[in-house]
């Protein structure tokens, strides 16, 4: 046995050496290790919960192969279906608010002031710091009464909120949250998409007298169109799956009224251990954001005919 | 336009300019600075309305506090070794995959990248806690390790693609000629050009496995939580006493803050090739 297997390896070398030049070099062997991981950590999980899917299973009790029933289950539960209205508002508002600030944000960090390396090293700490801890001092800025956010809002003659803890308007204070943490992730993407524009159509606009707004409106904007697509869909993905922050701020509450798709997964895998119908939402989810950018994907292409219809 | 006008029009420029960069970044600024400031004060000023912005004694004692907890060194020695491992393993694995996928033009397999980056993370923690639990290795720091990879992997993976594919072939088919093996051209050619794609993804996997919570709260045991599950906990414990939870949630996050400050080219190309975040 051990003699066979020294030999062969070593025949079938000196078998391929004279093809060596004649064929292009095969990179295999450099992308095999990450293969394993891969298949291991991403494709694994993914084929096994599909699987768990089909079943009644649940952590200290045996599974039974029950079929499409948890996906049937999911149709009539009505938490997963407030879960989808919470995950579709946040996700919106999540998509809009930093969209819009972080174009504004990109035109202002593309004009040349002193200092401006620096700022923008500060303007993205929100997104790169801890959201554990980010939440965390949030929670005590939402606080009714010693919170400071209210404090502010006092200043300006605005009665105090009760922001993270009223079911009204606990979804637009993680919103809140989540723009002021991702606003620069569309900066920086827009900020790349200016650096691109040429300066000539600027040039001749200034020349015809046009407005700061019409200028935006009518060169730059369809300009970095391209660009504000790609941060939405990025910031698509992230708004949907958002977790940290609702977590470590509401858990889902007041009640479920921030209970969304994400919040609802965990709570049904690791708090009620119902491993097969977690999955099964987890697999409706991942499928709902396919969706999402499918329809995302689908609108960019709409505007794109209507443009070349348009003949512009 | 007279001179006067221009100048008159450049200074509103220049005014509108800076009203607008004060807007922008004092969310961010004051956001930090409250941060700090509520992890400096003694109970009776955090508890005081209208809030106390600068406190007359500073509360160091909150951040000896938490340093001298003794659970605390043991939390940032977990995260130490999850970021770590995961990171280092990341780059091993992941940088020569870079390497062959970038040289095979095997662009269809970044779909793989794609889907790990739409998957919610909880998607891998139920069958991955399973597997855990029968293999017997809930209770240690394995688990977390491995399922750090999920962040780090595609993060070194797909920027590594976008470095390797910039860099010149034609060095690398000159080595190939003169009779250097692909594993020597990939040693002294291919990856020397690549530090600083590699610095990229070192840093952007450092910070998401860092930042990672949903992973811990489900697989760390008392022993195994990493920083940010360790402050969650902070939270329902003790709720009234701000001024530690600040400071605690200050220490966890400044390592990340400082390499923001200080790799804030990395961190921008890196996450404007897309990349962002992973889990």
């Amino acid at each position: 046995m051990s003699a066979l297997t020294q030999t062969t390896p070593g025949a079938a070398q000196s078998d391929a050496a004279p093809e060596k030049e004649l064929r292009p070099p095969s990179y295999w062997p450099f992308v095999v290790p990450a293969l394993v991981v891969v298949l291991a950590i991403i494709i694994f999980p993914w084929v096994f919960t599909i699987w768990m899917s089909l079943n009644e299973w649940k952590v200290g009790s045996s599974t039974t192969f029950v079929g499409f029933s948890n996906y049937l289950r999911l149709t009539s539960d009505p938490r997963f279906i407030e879960a989808i209205g919470h995950t579709l508002v946040y996700t919106a508002l999540s998509v809009l608010l930093p969209l819009a600030l972080g174009t504004f944000a990109a035109v202002v960090f593309h004009q040349k002031f002193p200092g401006r390396g620096f700022l923008r090293g500060v303007f993205i700490m929100p997104m790169m710091a801890t959201p554990v801890a980010i939440a965390l001092v949030w929670t005590m800025m939402f606080h009714p009464q010693l919170g400071v956010l209210n404090y502010l809002l006092s200043l300006v003659g605005i009665p105090a909120q009760l922001w993270v803890f009223h079911p009204a308007t606990v979804i637009p204070s993680l919103v809140l949250v989540e723009t002021w943490q991702w606003t620069p992730l569309v900066m920086l993407i827009v900020l790349g998409g200016l650096a691109a524009i040429p300066t000539e159509p600027y040039e001749s606009a200034q020349i015809d007298g046009a407005s700061l707004w019409q200028v935006f409106r009518f060169i730059t904007l369809p300009l970095i169109m391209p660009f504000l697509f790609i941060a939405g869909m990025i910031r698509m993905i992230d708004a949907v799956k958002s977790f940290d922050i609702i977590f470590a701020i509401t858990q889902g509450g007041p009640g479920s009224a921030s209970e969304t798709i994400n919040i609802y997964l965990y709570s049904v895998a690791f708090s009620y251990y119902d491993l097969g119908y977690g999955s099964a939402i987890a697999v409706v989810f991942f499928l709902l954001i396919v969706l999402l950018a499918a329809v995302m994907l689908y609108a960019r292409q709409r505007m794109l005919w209507t443009e070349i219809a348009n003949g512009t | 336009m007279t001179p006067r006008q221009i100048n008159i029009r450049q200074i509103i420029g220049k005014i509108g300019l800076w009203f607008s960069v004060f807007v922008i970044v004092s969310p961010a600024i004051l956001f930090f600075l409250w941060m700090a400031s509520l992890s400096l004060k003694f109970e009776i000023d955090n508890a005081a309305y209208p809030p106390v912005f600068i406190p007359e004694h500073i509360a160091w004692k909150n951040y000896a506090d938490v340093l001298a907890s003794n659970r605390f060194l043991t939390y940032f020695v977990n995260s130490l070794i999850v970021t770590g491992s995961a990171t280092a393993l990341a780059l091993l694995v992941g940088v020569p995959a870079g390497y062959g996928i970038a040289r095979m033009a095997a662009h269809k397999s970044a779909i793989v990248i794609l889907i790990a980056r739409i998957t919610p993370g909880l998607s891998y923690l139920i069958p991955l806690f399973l597997m855990f639990q029968w293999l017997g290795l809930l209770g240690t720091l394995v688990p977390q390790i491995i399922i750090h990879l999920v962040v780090t992997v595609p993060i070194v993976i797909w920027i590594m693609i976008g470095y390797f594919e910039t860099t010149p072939m034609e060095l690398e088919e000159a080595a190939l000629i003169d009779g250097a093996t692909r594993w020597q051209v990939f040693r002294h050619v291919a990856l020397p050009i690549t530090k600083p794609g590699i610095a990229v993804a070192f840093i952007l996997a450092v910070i998401f496995s860092w930042n990672n919570f949903v992973f811990g709260i489900v697989l760390a045991g008392r022993e195994t939580r990493t920083l940010p599950v360790a402050v969650y906990n902070m939270i329902s414990f003790d709720q009234l006493s701000w001024g530690p939870l600040a400071a605690a949630a200050l220490i966890v996050t400044f390592p990340v803050l400082l390499l923001t400050v200080f790799a804030q080219r990395q961190i921008v190309a890196g996450l404007t090739a897309g990349a962002v975040k992973g889990g």
